[in-house]
């Protein structure tokens, strides 16, 4: 029943949005203190976690130094958003969040350290952090170490299910088999040229989708690349590329590499807008687009789960309150949605719960569902990923993307797939 | 050797400094910090070892090398590959489709382990690997350049390059190597569990132990013979080639051991924070590493640990106290350092400090039997290098 009423209240959020959220957030605190209907905290805290009777800490753990800044900033944006607009609701247990930020720096063995720190030192009751595999799985042994609770934004390569995780982006299979279904039914797609950064989630996603395209849509893969990160010399590739004339290009490249490899793949004369050629990628959000700059990747594909220009209400609101928050200019991509969702499931599951205690938290956590995500309605599966829709984006000349393509049904999350190892 | 008594070997200030260091990290720390931020603590002496062996390669021998990563990684992923292993057994990677060998391998649709993996599943091994490897490693860098009579500036570019190209290495062969994410989730030691907080009481004052030990091999080398050399070497390369020493073999010398003391530090890092990346191989952690060292003084193995530990305590202050702002503040302590104090830490002790020591340490009964001799330096060179 508290999950229920969770979701019909932050649905009012959304649909207000900011400045009725104000007003919704006086008369809910004023209704808090007049009741002081704040369950006692020796009841909802056997654990020794930092909970008072008015507040309860949370660490928020990404890089806001090194090379991974650009992208984790979004997310700890969409975090403090989300946690803001949970106080002004009256919190959560009739507590408000106050949250210790940490950096990573963009090295994974000081993600270790910070996480350490916020598990044993601020005895956090939950961390929304995380961005690379890489940090995750450094993270990873002291979470289950010191039984912490970890939202993890990012869409990465599945093979792993911690208790001590919940995974708000999506496992590999959903960001893939829909997309590649898509492409077979709508652009009649025969032969796929796979590229990749080289290192785990492209390769472990290059594969599932080597075994999709040949085993289950029974099409052909004619080639197969891997960069190093970083790499900026595309024209080889590019040329194999021209010889194999493939149906689609599917490409996973990261990071600083697109900015090269989608100017010389036009300076090459494949051109995404003719409709020769089908370019999908699953590893290029709005956010990348500011750097590759819309021009050059106008007419390319992606599939996500999530883009800015969805089109309901939740969305709506919370690009609203986004741009109010952080400014006109905000750019969100699908990573960005994934961890403004990590402190609602969170705040539904202490509230279903009844308690901030980690494993009573775990428990609650599977069968939550929000139907005020930006992105649609979400609910958490037994192996704490989530169900949600996948999508399929044509990148614009302005930076953002069009939904071409939705499945109907929500995409069950499958970290280990059966016949894709 | 007879004639090295402890007294030839330590000033009355040596022997102090080993004190006072001895007592800040087997007993101050211990008790003033709780087990994470001492196991924080270890890990910065993890460095120190580094910045030890670039005291004897940089300060003494005059051989600067960016890029002891390379040797701090090695020694780490040794262990680290023993530790992978013990972690993979059949029944704790069952859910594999090649249960028995480390998870990113299977990730990376690899069905066996790899040759050079074997050997890792003995203890024995692994621990003389963590020494010899770097070593020998270091002995074919250092014949391949010294023995050509590559020094200075080329030879800094080069170890810069081994790092990088060995950064690429890992990274590229992920399957073999763990890639970006390094080995993670290392569980036991000979079926000890590493994660308990009583372990990890254990691998600090091991660390700890080992720092002492390459500190005294460090102070053994300064003041022997071998030390002069090097000094000598460092200001009149020819003099010292034209008085019959082969000076090839004396950088070598010195160039491995800084590589083993590196090993040994990247192991210790590995026991203590159980997990190896390839973030401690590259360019910028080895240049840091010199740092390390430019701060503590390169030419005081005491200085080069406090070095070690004031950047990384300053480091991880100023990160958890002002994330976005903190590395303006670094950058502006190892400015402000190195234009104010050339000699770093140890400089400033020898010239404020020293003297108010040496006047205390003359009424003290303990060192009435040390006399004079503390005002032995092995100071720069007129000429600049």
């Amino acid at each position: 029943m508290t999950m229920h009423k969770q979701s019909t209240t932050g649905g009012a959020t959304g649909r207000w949005g900011l400045g009725k959220l104000k007003l919704l957030a006086a008369s809910m605190v004023l209704a808090a203190t007049a009741n002081a209907a704040a369950p006692p905290t020796a009841e909802v805290n056997t654990t020794g976690l930092a909970v008072t009777d008015d507040t309860v800490n949370v660490g928020i753990l990404h890089s806001v130094t090194g090379t991974m800044a650009i992208s984790e900033e979004g997310s700890v944006q969409a975090e403090i958003l989300a946690i803001e607009q949970i106080n002004a609701m009256g919190g959560v247990l009739g507590r408000q969040i106050e949250y210790i930020q940490e950096d990573g720096a963009s090295d994974w063995p000081t993600f270790a350290d910070r996480s350490r720190k916020l598990l044993r030192q601020d005895n956090v009751a939950a961390v929304f952090g995380c961005w690379t595999s890489a940090s995750r799985k450094a993270v990873l042994p002291i979470f289950e170490q010191y039984n912490g609770m970890l939202y993890y934004p990012t869409f990465y390569e599945g093979l792993e299910q911690s208790p001590n995780v919940i995974y708000t982006g999506q496992e590999a299979t959903q960001q893939i088999l829909a997309g590649l279904n898509w492409v077979k039914e709508e652009k009649g797609a025969e032969t796929f040229y796979l590229l990749g950064s080289d290192y785990i989630w492209p390769r472990t996603s290059n594969k599932i989708a080597r075994k999709h395209i040949e085993d289950v849509l029974g099409l052909e893969v004619v080639g197969e690349d891997y960069f190093p990160l970083g790499h900026t010399q595309f024209n080889s590739a590019i040329n194999r590329i021209r010889l194999k004339k493939p149906d689609v290009i599917y490409a996973i490249i990261v990071g600083g590499s697109n900015v090269a490899f989608y100017k010389q793949l036009e300076a090459a004369g494949i051109d995404l807008t003719d409709g020769k050629t089908t370019l999908l990628t699953i590893s290029v959000t709005e956010d990348e687009i500011l750097g590759i700059g819309g021009r050059n990747i106008e007419g390319a594909y992606a599939a996500m789960k999530y883009f800015q220009s969805l089109d309901n209400p939740n969305n709506e609101a919370f690009v609203k309150a986004f741009k109010e928050r952080w400014g006109e200019d905000s750019v969100i991509g699908d990573v960005t949605q994934a961890a403004y969702l990590g402190p609602w499931l969170w705040k539904a599951a202490v509230e279903k719960a009844g308690s901030f205690d980690i494993d009573k938290v775990r428990e609650a956590s599977p069968g939550i569902e929000l139907t005020t995500a930006p992105e649609g309605y979400v609910r958490i599966h037994e192996n704490h990923h989530l169900w949600s829709k996948t999508r399929v984006g044509r990148a614009m000349a302005n930076g953002q993307y069009e939904v071409v393509f939705e499945t109907d049904e929500l995409m069950e999350p499958d970290p280990f797939p059966e016949g894709y190892q | 050797m007879s004639n090295f008594s402890l007294k030839n070997m330590m000033t009355r200030q040596d022997v102090l400094g080993f004190l006072v260091l001895a007592i800040l990290l087997l007993v101050i720390m211990p008790l003033s910090m709780d087990i994470i931020r001492l196991t924080q603590f270890g890990k910065y002496l993890s460095f120190a070892f580094v910045a030890v062996g670039l005291v004897l390669c940089w300060g003494y021998g005059g051989i600067l090398s960016l890029g002891q990563g390379v040797f701090y990684g090695l020694g780490g992923y040794a262990l680290a590959m023993f530790l992978k292993l013990e972690a993979s057994s059949p029944e704790n990677t069952a859910i594999q489709s090649t249960p028995g060998i480390p998870d990113f391998m299977d990730w990376n649709r690899i069905t066996e382990l790899p040759w050079f993996w074997e050997p890792f599943n003995s203890f024995t091994f692994s621990v003389l690997a963590i020494l010899i490897v770097p070593t020998i490693f270091a002995y074919f860098i250092g014949f391949a350049m010294f023995k050509r009579r590559v020094g200075g500036v080329y030879f800094a570019i080069i170890t810069q390059a081994i790092s990088a190209i060995l950064t690429i290495l890992i990274i590229g062969q992920q399957g073999y190597t763990g890639g970006v994410n390094g080995i993670t989730d290392l569980r036991t030691l000979l079926g000890w569990n590493i994660r308990s907080d009583y372990a990890s009481y254990v691998f600090y004052f091991v660390c700890v132990a080992l720092l002492f030990v390459c500190l005294f091999i460090a102070q053994f080398i300064t003041k022997s013979k071998l030390g002069r050399i090097l000094v000598a070497m460092r200001g009149q390369e020819d003099r010292v080639r034209f008085s019959g020493y082969d000076v090839a073999n004396f950088k070598i010398f010195v160039f491995c051991v800084g590589a083993a003391f590196a090993a040994v530090g990247g192991a210790m890092f590995t026991l203590q924070e159980k997990f190896m990346s390839p973030s401690f191989v590259g360019i910028v952690p080895s240049i840091e590493m010199v740092i390390f060292c430019a701060v503590g003084g390169r030419l005081s193995i005491l200085g080069a640990v406090y070095g070690a530990i004031v950047v990384n305590v300053a480091k991880t202050y100023f990160g958890e106290s002002f994330p976005e702002l903190w590395l303006f503040a670094m950058g502006a302590l190892f400015i402000g350092v190195v234009l104010a104090f050339p000699d770093g830490l140890a400089g400033v002790y020898q010239k404020y400090c020293a003297p108010t020591v040496d006047r205390f340490l003359d009424k003290a009964p303990v060192f009435k039997r040390y006399s004079g001799d503390s005002s032995y330096s092995p100071s720069e060179p007129a000429k600049a290098s």
